[in-house]
């Protein structure tokens, strides 16, 4: 997974044809890449045979095995293997997560990137938001969940609260940052063309802050895939997180770990998408750099 | 280089494009609370239609000058007026070309011209037009489609007077555009500026360090000496009237008699050089 903070390499318009040395290089990349997973699973293994005790007191007796955790997976996603309560389930979990995820970041973003440009480009803007976004940003998501269950009570909503008022901040951050850094020269080159305030805006400002909003979007879906667990170990059903808290509920490791897999997986994957989105949405053009 | 057979562009005549200023002065608040003065009293007439250089050494105040009748930045004193109008902000009808082109990195050439017109209301079908057809003015039709990074210096900031003469500016404001371009592109575009300018007639102010550039296109050449760092706050010198014939050998006795002249003037009271 690339880090965020490399939105640009990550969205490079074209590629060059593969040559045959490079193709080889990148065989032996993921040759290398593949190494510590595999090692980690044999020692995994091999921890929970020779019930190893690790640092911070990790028993390794108390983990399910390695392919035990590969068939729950497999029955999880597809069934025919245990047929119990969570036989092929797992699409109805994703599906429910991705949901929220989804919904609470698209509310996030649909704030805070016309708010987090307009504090950058107006000082009253900014004055009249900065202290309160900068006194409620370093209150984790973790000390809302006593208030939120009291005010908006336990379920749905609460998660999608939790999940957007977490996905918030970094967008805010982001498109704040960005939309100062736009060149003093590009503004005054759309001004005097004729480009209304609103036209600086739009046409100028929001295209050249695009690399620094795509990359405050993609850690704040990166925290809304962590909240989710959060705000679903309270009082939801469905969901990879409820899944989790289900699992611990009736000692089922193999299914947690399942669960922390596809959460995983479904943040990898949400990831990727965005940037999939933004490079359909800014069909290949060159970007400030 | 071949330049592109001249295409008719529009005139600008029947809109005034006359500058006044008077009086004018600019200071700036420095970080440290102290106030820079950068000019004090400049005053200056132009005619509509008539192209004037401004010279002088480094922080004398030329860009401030310029970014003032732009409407970038604001007057501490005097007045100034553009076809009669105190100039209250920028304006599609004062068009400017930055020394370093300040083209919209994602749009493509052809986009960067139409940019302007279609800010000003114009459809799209009217404002591709008119980008074809200044793309063509100044030779680059060929490379409507690239974006400002794939381009040269010189093509970038062909590009940039296109997208300006494509909103038909009264007054064109040119602060060095040619001076981060070698010799030869520069010479070119030197001579197209001129063709152009004989063909819209649009007021020009081109603000230059190359005194022969200012005496081969300019038919005034306003001098300005002092500084911030000159312990004098920078104002108008002499205003050297050029004239020459239209079509002028930087080579020629007289040409070389006004360089001589209003190098002397530049140069005066500046040690460094
Ligand atoms: N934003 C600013 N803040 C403070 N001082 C400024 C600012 N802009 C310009 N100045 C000062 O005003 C004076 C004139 O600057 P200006 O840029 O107009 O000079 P110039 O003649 O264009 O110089 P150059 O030939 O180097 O471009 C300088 O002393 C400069 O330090
Ligand atoms: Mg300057």
């Amino acid at each position: 997974m690339s880090a965020p903070g490399s939105v640009l390499s990550a969205v490079r318009p074209r590629r060059a044809p593969v040559r045959p040395e490079a193709r080889r290089a990148a065989a032996r990349t993921a040759l290398l890449g593949t190494l510590l997973p595999v090692l980690a699973v044999l020692i995994w293994h091999w921890g929970i045979v020779f019930e190893w005790q690790l640092p911070f007191g990790i028993r390794m007796a108390f983990l399910p095995y390695p392919g035990d955790v590969a068939l729950t997976l497999w029955d999880f996603a597809f069934g025919g293997i245990k047929n119990d309560a969570f036989s092929g389930e797992l699409w109805i979990h994703l599906a429910a997560s991705a949901g929220r995820v989804f919904s609470g970041f698209l509310i996030a973003a649909a704030i805070a990137v016309p708010l987090g440009i307009l504090m950058g480009r107006y000082r009253a803007v900014n004055a009249l938001f900065d202290p309160a976004i900068n006194l409620l940003r370093p209150i984790p998501a973790t000390a809302w969940v006593p208030l939120v269950l009291l005010i908006i009570g336990i379920g749905d909503q609460a998660t999608l609260f939790l999940i957007a008022l977490s996905a918030f901040f970094p967008i805010v951050l982001g498109a704040i940052s960005g939309s100062r850094q736009v060149p003093q020269r590009l503004i005054e080159g759309a001004q005097m063309l004729g480009t209304s305030r609103a036209g600086v805006i739009t046409k100028v400002v929001l295209p050249a802050s695009a690399p620094a909003i795509v990359n405050g979007l993609r850690i704040s879906l990166g925290l809304a895939w962590v909240v989710l667990v959060l705000g679903e170990t309270v009082g939801v059903r469905v969901g990879l997180g409820a899944t989790i808290s289900l699992a611990r509920d009736i000692v089922r490791t193999d299914l947690i770990v399942v669960g922390m897999i596809c959460i995983g997986a479904a943040g990898f994957l949400s990831d990727r998408l965005l940037i999939w989105a933004f490079r359909l949405l800014s069909r290949g053009r060159p970007l400030i750099k | 280089m071949t330049l592109s057979s001249p295409t008719s562009v529009s005139s600008s005549t029947g809109r005034m494009a006359d500058i006044s200023v008077a009086g004018l002065a600019k200071h700036y608040d420095a970080t440290d609370g102290s106030t820079v003065i950068a000019m004090t009293d400049v005053s200056l007439t132009v005619a509509s239609g008539e192209f004037v250089a401004v010279v002088g050494a480094s922080g004398c105040g030329k860009s401030t000058l310029l970014r003032i009748l732009a409407g970038f930045e604001r007057a501490s004193a005097g007045t100034v007026l553009v076809g009669g109008v105190a100039v209250a902000g920028p304006s599609s009808d004062r068009g400017v070309v930055f020394q370093d082109y300040g083209l919209f990195p994602w749009l493509t050439t052809r986009e960067n011209v139409a940019f302007g017109p279609r800010q000003r209301g114009v459809d799209r079908k009217a404002a591709a037009a008119l980008s074809e057809r200044f793309l063509h003015t100044v030779g680059l039709a060929m490379v409507a489609d690239k974006y400002p990074g794939e381009l040269s210096g010189g093509m970038q900031q062909r590009v940039a007077i296109a997208r300006v003469l494509a909103n038909n500016p009264a007054l064109l404001l040119m602060d060095e555009p040619f001076g981060a371009l070698d010799a030869l592109t520069r010479s070119d575009l030197q001579i197209e500026l001129r063709r152009i300018h004989r063909q819209t007639q649009t007021t020009v102010l081109f603000v230059t360090h190359s005194i022969e550039e200012a005496i081969f296109l300019a038919d005034r050449v306003v001098v300005m000496t002092g500084g911030a760092a000159h312990g004098v706050p920078g104002h108008i010198r002499a205003i050297v009237p050029v004239h020459l014939p239209a079509e002028r050998d930087v080579n020629s006795h007289e040409f070389n008699e006004i360089k001589r002249e209003i190098s002397a003037m530049v140069h005066e009271g500046v040690d460094y050089v």
